[in-house]
């Protein structure tokens, strides 16, 4: 049988055509199948394209800034340990000097050398401990928050290295004698994990901000921040805001309305 | 090649490497073997004696919160078959989508479910030590959930959903 030259490239066009069409049909036209019909996301949860957090200095005094802690580490039955070298922090207080290294003037207002900034992890858009994790056991999710997974971590502190705002602690014993209160709906965590805070994955999945942020008494701004009309972006818009050692290139999402 | 074969063997007859070989010491040797054979073998025949061979994880499903219910809502997730053998790969296809994919809710065979073993498993059965851990033992399987997940269920259970029906 001949073909011409015409005639076959007719065929593989309209062969092609019919591959695409056909493809998206089945995605889109075929009933899903067990996997996804069994596993829903709440109705309610929370959804952005990228979360971010806005920290308003002056509503953040010392007290607030403790109520913040306190609710973050009851909530995740975070240990209180007492000792520096072990401690296990989401969420804590340090100087500017510290917190904001490199930046630190001479002569800064009372407020700078007085107040000590909240800190926690910066859900960092280009995050170097997920990047250097040998088991997938932190990762970026879609909505921007660096995750963990307990699971699956192996305790061998790559990312404490590679985190440049000591935002991840290492459970080096047994937490549970060390938990004051304890919250029976939040795991614990085992010794030789790594954790940190999450922005509150858990509860944004249900529908709820974060912890720290419902009991800031609106220190704390929680957002989309590729939302234009967000809260976040309105505050960003009018006000003067720093990061946490951005010239690092991190990329960091916690901002600080100075 | 053939023939350099058959002279070997013919070689070997004339020594007594075929011959049949006689045991030393018969009747020690048989003994000693007969003993070492009962003493391996002796705890199997001890836990068959005390019943322990035979005995059958029984997981308890008494809890006070399962009481509770009404007859027809005594209901597992899924029915009993699938969860007495696919429980496993269940809560561990639970813990991927809660934590990885942020999906928390699951349709049961009855009605939707939150994702939890913490939350959800342990509310109906809050006897883990006579329920998952009954056949856990039985079947020599240690998983280690307990060293995160809950440590004290059934103090925890009680004071949680004290009033709730």
């Amino acid at each position: 049988m001949d073909i011409s030259r015409r005639e076959f490239l007719r065929m593989a066009g309209a062969s092609t055509i019919v591959g695409i069409l056909g493809g998206w049909a089945a995605i889109e036209l075929l009933p899903p199948r067990e996997l996804e019909k069994k596993y829903l996301p709440k109705p309610g949860a929370l959804k952005a394209k990228r979360w971010a957090m806005v920290v308003d200095v002056k509503k953040m005094d010392e007290k607030t800034a403790n109520r913040c802690i306190a609710a973050c580490h009851r909530i995740h039955n975070v240990p209180d340990i007492g000792d520096t070298k072990r401690e296990i922090k989401w969420m804590w207080l340090e100087p500017f000097e510290n917190a904001f290294y490199g930046e630190h003037q001479e002569h800064l207002t009372e407020q700078f050398i007085k107040n000590p900034f909240i800190v926690l992890c910066n859900h960092c858009e280009n995050p170097p401990c997920v990047r250097v994790c040998p088991t997938k056991a932190t990762w970026k999710r879609e909505d921007g928050i660096v995750m963990m997974d307990m699971h699956r971590c192996i305790g061998c502190r790559f990312c404490m290295a590679a985190c440049p705002y000591g935002s991840r602690s290492f459970n080096w014993m047994d937490s549970r004698p060390f938990i004051k209160e304890r919250n029976p709906e939040y795991p614990t965590r085992e010794k030789g994990v790594v954790e940190k805070c999450d922005f509150c994955a858990e509860r944004i999945d249900e529908g709820l901000m974060p912890a720290c942020v419902e009991v800031s008494n609106g220190a704390l701004v929680f957002g989309d921040i590729r939302d234009p009309e967000s809260e976040v972006r309105k505050i960003l818009r009018s006000h003067y805001s720093i990061r946490r050692k951005s010239h690092l290139g991190t990329d960091p999402q916690v901002y600080y309305i100075v | 090649m053939a023939d350099q074969k058959k002279e070997v063997i013919d070689c070997l007859r004339q020594t007594d490497f075929f011959k049949p070989k006689k045991v030393y010491d018969r009747g020690k040797v048989f003994t000693g073997i007969i003993i070492l054979f009962a003493i391996l073998t002796l705890p199997l025949f001890y836990n068959m004696a005390t019943g322990k061979a035979t005995k059958v994880a029984e997981p308890k499903i008494d809890t006070p919160y399962i009481q509770q219910l009404p007859e027809k809502d005594r209901v597992c997730i899924e029915p009993k078959k699938y969860m007495r053998e696919n429980h496993m790969q269940l809560l561990d296809e639970w813990r991927d989508q809660v934590v990885r994919f942020g999906k928390k809710d699951y349709k049961g065979y009855t009605k939707m479910y939150t994702m939890s073993l913490q939350n959800t498993c342990l509310k109906c059965h809050s006897n883990y030590d006579n329920f998952c851990d009954e056949c856990h033992r039985y079947a020599q399987v240690e998983p280690y959930c307990w060293t995160c997940h809950v440590d004290k269920p059934q103090e925890w259970a009680a004071e949680k959903f004290k009033g709730e029906k």
